[in-house]
């Protein structure tokens, strides 16, 4: 038994290893002098400074994180409406289309996904004129598509666990149906709203394949600069970048955790 | 109004649904509609570089399936379809080979360590997935780090061309998409009842045989759903044969970005489209809605 634990707990071991250490050697390598990426030249900090001077790469991470946040509202408010309907509504005429709408998005090959919703701004722009171009808005609303998929799964559940003889309670008591969704329903499932708001965000931000078909030159995001970037070869500046991405990433989740903790500490 | 909720009222309902009804209509079934139409029509040089589907002076339609017919004739776009079921198919071997240790190590670890452990395996995903992606250039390229590093301890003496190969592309599957894995293995081996391992253990089994014999058909649900999550995303996956593959690594997701992107073709663009959705998409799809209704009865 003890040794089948200490394999096992090897085994662990090997696989934290083997998600950890590529990202570690990224960090450990921003901060070396040399811009051969591979040989180590010394301690520098040169890059973070080259980095700051990269109007491109600010510009593009400022974009994508209002694009993100925009996202993350959208989605977060359509997802949650699509659950509601999922798990409240049994019975209505087309249930099975937008079941299958809600989804598809989760299986759908981002390339795929991309593309159509390009070849649908091109059609409504020789249409309708709009969008004129490709922009932050047709960013948003492709994000928006995909991400809305994956709040509703996470509210979905949350819904559908619920006790619902609070919301009965608050109706025999008199409360009006609009007052009991405020009141009662949404306050129940806000951890997994707040749980899809942040999926939504990070899948956003995240995002290369469907932001390369719906981006332009006026509206490049983050990844997409970063891609192009990758595609010319390594780069210290990538490495730098990276490094305060994750340190950005490792402080957001310190404060989640802390202040999920201190939530968690009075209820028991 | 008393006594039924505004979800359940006929107007509200109505207005509840149809924010998320209309955008899904007009933002993902449209899309896929204009997909299909374009990729029935002819290719021309120009803005857009497609004929119009129905002619309407001549009221003539003028459909093609020359697309298609592209699709069928060139043995490039079979074997861009064969390549991405090959690689997404070991990519999920190899997150299963990892992650089932894995999984079944935090389930079976002291409950109060078991959070702590499974964030631990979160954690990687939070950050962005292109940049752990381009981790990877850098440790397996031909100067990369382990190459330096086994040629260091005197294992090769020449440094091997990983990347660029599909060997590269399976390591960095594996890599981001090993999370996703491990979550339902571990939820099922974490609810499974131990005493049905002791009971094994009374009646004579061996500790590895109640593994086959017990814990593994016990974990099966949790295989198929990591497998799903898995393989799904591998398998339309543009990003990660693109910067670890080489110009060999035939996947769909890159012939159909190179017909649209490079080629400018877009009929062929969208009949690669159709046919990754009905070849793929559907039967994916179809297989979940199955294994659903197992679950549902299951449980």
């Amino acid at each position: 038994m003890n040794n089948r634990g200490f394999a096992l707990y090897t085994a662990l071991a090997l696989v934290y290893a083997f998600l950890y250490l590529p990202i570690a050697l990224l960090v450990i390598y921003s901060f070396n002098a040399s811009k051969l990426v591979t040989v180590w030249g010394g301690f520098s900090t040169k890059w973070y400074g080259e980095l700051l001077q990269d109007h491109q790469v600010l510009d593009a991470a400022w974009l994508s994180l209002k694009i993100a946040f925009v996202n993350a509202c959208l989605a977060t408010g359509l997802g949650t409406l699509a659950a509601v309907v999922l798990v409240r509504f049994k019975r209505f005429s087309g249930r099975a289309l937008f079941t299958g709408m809600v989804s598809a998005p989760l299986v759908m090959p981002e390339i795929i996904t991309g593309l159509a919703l390009l070849l649908l701004f091109v059609g409504m722009e020789n249409l309708l004129g709009w969008p004129d171009g490709r922009s932050m808005t047709t960013i948003v609303i492709a994000h928006v598509t995909f991400s809305l998929s994956f709040v509703t799964v996470v509210v979905r559940s949350r819904l559908s666990q619920m006790d619902r003889s609070l919301e009965e309670a608050a109706m025999d008591l008199g409360a009006r149906p609009l007052t009991v969704f405020m009141k009662i329903t949404l306050p129940i499932i806000a951890p997994a709203l707040a749980a899809g708001w942040l999926l939504a965000f990070t899948l956003s931000v995240d995002d290369v394949v469907i932001s390369a078909f719906v981006s332009g030159p006026g509206a490049t995001p983050l990844p997409i600069v970063i891609f192009s970037k990758v595609r010319l070869g390594v780069s210290p500046e990538i490495n730098a970048l990276a490094t305060i991405v994750v340190a950005l990433v490792a402080l957001a989740i310190a404060v989640a955790g802390r202040v999920m903790m201190s939530k968690e500490k009075p209820g028991g | 109004m008393k006594g039924k909720s505004l979800l359940e009222g006929g107007a509200g309902r109505f207005l509840v649904g149809l924010a998320p009804y209309a955008w899904l209509l007009v933002f993902f079934l449209v899309p896929f509609l204009i997909v299909l139409k374009i990729s029935l029509s002819e290719p021309q040089m120009g803005i857009p570089p497609y004929m119009p589907l129905v002619d309407w002076a001549e009221g003539a339609f003028k459909g093609t399936l020359a697309g298609y017919r592209t699709l069928l004739g060139d043995n490039l776009y079979l074997l861009a379809y064969l390549g991405s079921l090959r690689l997404a198919g070991m990519a999920t071997l190899g997150c299963l080979l990892l992650g089932y240790p894995a999984a079944y190590a935090i389930a079976r670890a002291p409950r109060s360590r078991r959070q702590a452990l499974l964030m631990l395996v979160a954690l990687p995903f939070w950050t962005s997935f292109l940049i752990r992606v381009y981790a990877w250039i850098g440790i397996l390229k031909n100067e990369g780090l382990l190459n330096m590093a086994l040629m260091g301890m005197g294992v090769i003496s020449e440094p091997l061309q990983i990347l660029e190969t599909d060997t590269a592309v399976t390591i960095g599957m594996v890599y981001s998409y090993l999370p996703f894995m491990i979550l339902p293995l571990y939820a099922t081996l974490e609810k499974m009842d131990l005493s049905l391992l002791e009971a094994a253990a009374d009646l004579g089994c061996r500790p590895f045989r109640a593994f086959l014999a017990v814990t593994l058909p016990l974990s099966m649900p949790g295989v198929v759903a990591g497998c799903m999550l898995v393989f799904i995303p591998a398998v339309g996956e543009f990003v990660i044969p693109d910067l670890l593959g080489g110009p060999d690594t035939l996947v769909i997701g890159k012939v159909l970005w190179a017909e649209f992107f490079d080629n400018r073709d877009w009929p062929t663009a969208s009949a690669v489209a159709v046919a990754m959705l009905v070849l793929l998409v559907v039967p994916i799809m179809v297989f979940q809605h199955f294994e659903a209704k197992r679950a549902e009865r299951g449980e």
